[in-house]
């Protein structure tokens, strides 16, 4: 072995910790550059986030367009009627990707590394969903995009356009903190990639996000209307059609969507927090 | 000067398992503790408390003069951690790995940079550094993780099992760059389940077993303690064993045992060398040839069998996953 001395501790470079707020927007944009750049690299994960919403609109439109659009209000064409729900089918399903992620880097050891470094608390759940919501928006451009090439329009303009792309956004990122205590309570990826998939199906198909919602029976239409899935989606074509259907507003639309994106995060972050902490 | 570690009376229960039942230790700045024991002992339970990861159910555990329950924002900046398998991300490269902790821990983006490459240079992976972990080998993989510990120039270092899973010359090399790290004057208390390991690098031994401290000292220590060293002589003269066997009755405690293909007798002299002198002094007075003689130490592996009553690599049952 040659004589290099290992630069430990005799000649310290001087630097100093960001503190408080400021350290926890510090941790957190590394560790969400951190995320980034591993999704980056992870062919998988960027052709599942990218193919398969292309997948339902392709599908759900040209299989499934003919019957239900039958059933729509005339003037509404099924692209119309699809495109907001599959953007928050598939950022209420991309939400998964933040338990199972958060399930790998526990299991291979990666969260110890971050829980013995002096870094705030929450910057590791942050950072990661910092990337997550970048991701979402991703996957929100492309469904746009392919929407636009079945025939989906933002017929409000572009501005009432953007709001509904960030409406999803803000949600699916609000399921990304429930999804962060599912990855922090499962023993492994496994068990990650079940739990934080499974339970979205009657989540998602019990809504309005594919149909609607008065073709389903009684009693499932009383649990349909109350999703939160289907608020997101009904305030989506809302603002994809530039207006409120009748009977409602925009107050009366959007209201409950910010509550439920708000009371999501309120409860679930600081939960998460909690058992990052522990775990 | 106190010590840099102390741990007193620690407890932690894990379901029906009681990973550590009353562990108490220190380390004095600047020397390397061998906390060593079977698989599922509650070595790496003590780890993980002294380095801020769980919390012990009762007990005091104190790093750098700052109780790691009470203030583990201040024991954080003090300690590195290498843990039993290499905790870097394996999608980004060597270079990454290390100066996401440099930024991490504060470093402007130049120095982080800077540091990332002295440790690549210095653990020889500097032509790796560009490669992502995943395309690593096991021994680059723990060189990697053990410079991301390295960082933040720790005063203490935890180094969790550091070479289990680890090919013959990954060891070694490991061991160099432990021995350097102590020479700069870091603490390091190493976990291990490899007797030859804490006999190389330790200064002090704790031997733990079901999560209690059974035995301390250095390795002399342990060794002199349990059971005591074997004289064996090797003569030049097959003829002489009898002889010689007759001479050396009053030395030893137990019998002696006689190896006729190797002219070669084993005696017991339990710990006292001075015995064993005169043994073969009296052996060379009365004109018999000896041509070789030595003193046979137990191995560490002695120890631990008559300490814990079991072999060291037992397959005791795993600790549960955190």
């Amino acid at each position: 072995m040659t004589d290099l001395r290992l630069p430990t501790h005799a000649s310290p470079d001087s630097y100093q910790r960001p503190t408080g707020l400021r350290a926890v927007v510090h941790d957190g944009r590394i560790v969400a550059w951190r995320n980034l750049v591993q999704l980056t690299r992870t062919p998988g994960l960027i052709i599942f986030t990218l193919i398969q919403p292309v997948m339902f609109v392709v599908l759900f439109n040209y299989v499934f367009g003919g019957a239900i659009g039958a059933a729509l209000p005339p003037g509404i064409s099924y692209a119309q009627f699809l495109i907001p729900g599959v953007m928050v089918q598939a950022l209420v399903f991309g939400s998964s990707t933040t338990s199972v992620g958060l399930a790998d880097d526990l299991q291979k050891g990666i969260v110890d590394r971050f829980r013995s470094l002096p870094i705030a608390r929450s910057a590791v759940l942050a950072g990661r969903i910092t990337a997550d919501t970048v991701r979402l928006a991703v996957v929100a451009f492309v469904i746009v995009t392919v929407g636009m090439l079945v025939g989906f329009r933002f017929e409000g303009g572009l501005l009432l356009g953007i709001v509904m792309v960030f409406v999803a956004v803000a949600f699916g990122s609000a399921m990304c903190w429930v999804q962060a205590n599912i990855g922090l309570l499962v023993p492994n990826v496994e068990t990650a990639q079940t739990a934080g998939f499974v339970w979205l199906f009657p989540v998602v198909f019990i809504s309005s996000v594919f149909t609607p919602v008065q073709t389903m029976p009684t009693w499932l239409q009383v649990v349909a209307r109350n999703n939160p899935v289907t608020l997101v989606a009904n305030l989506q074509r809302a603002l994809s059609l530039g207006e409120p259907p009748a009977g409602s507003t925009w107050a009366s639309m959007a209201t409950p969507v910010a509550l439920w994106i708000v009371g999501l995060v309120a409860v679930f972050a600081p939960l998460a927090v909690r058992s990052y902490r522990k775990v | 000067m106190p010590p840099i570690i102390e741990v007193e009376d620690l407890h932690k229960r894990f379901g029906e398992t009681q990973a550590l039942d009353g562990v108490t230790l220190a380390v004095d700045e600047g020397t390397v503790l061998g906390l060593l024991g079977p698989n599922g002992a509650g070595k790496t339970t003590a780890v993980r408390v002294l380095a801020t990861l769980i919390l012990a159910d009762s007990g005091r555990a104190v790093v750098d003069g700052h109780d790691v329950h009470q203030r583990p924002d201040l024991v954080r900046p003090v300690i590195g951690l290498t843990g039993q398998y290499a905790a870097v991300d394996e999608k980004l490269t060597g270079a990454e790995n290390l100066h996401m902790v440099g930024r991490l821990l504060g470093m402007p983006r130049r120095v982080a940079e800077r540091r990332a490459d002295e440790l690549l240079e210095r653990f020889s992976l500097s032509d790796a550094g560009d490669r992502q972990v995943g395309t690593y080998s096991g021994g680059m993989r723990r060189r990697v993780d053990l410079a991301v510990s390295l960082v933040g120039r720790p005063r203490v270092l935890f180094l969790d099992e550091p070479t289990t899973g680890l090919d013959p010359a990954s060891r070694l090399e490991l061991w160099g760059i432990t021995r350097e790290l102590v020479g700069d004057g870091t603490t390091v208390l190493l976990t291990t389940q490899y007797l030859d390991e804490a006999d190389e690098l330790a200064d002090r031994i704790v031997v733990i077993d079901h999560g209690r401290v059974i035995e301390e000292g250095t390795a002399d220590e342990l060794k002199d303690r349990t059971g005591g060293r074997t004289l064996q002589v090797t003569l030049g003269d097959a003829d002489q064993l009898d002889d010689a066997s007759r001479r050396l009755d009053g030395f030893g405690d137990d019998a002696i045992s006689v190896d006729r293909d190797k002219v070669t007798l084993r005696v017991a002299v339990g710990t006292d060398t001075e015995l064993a002198a005169r043994a073969v002094a009296e052996l060379a007075s009365a004109g018999i040839v000896v041509e070789d003689f030595h003193l046979d130490r137990p191995s560490l592996d002695d120890v631990f069998l008559a300490l814990t009553g079991h072999a060291p690599t037992g397959a005791a049952p795993e600790e549960p996953a955190p």
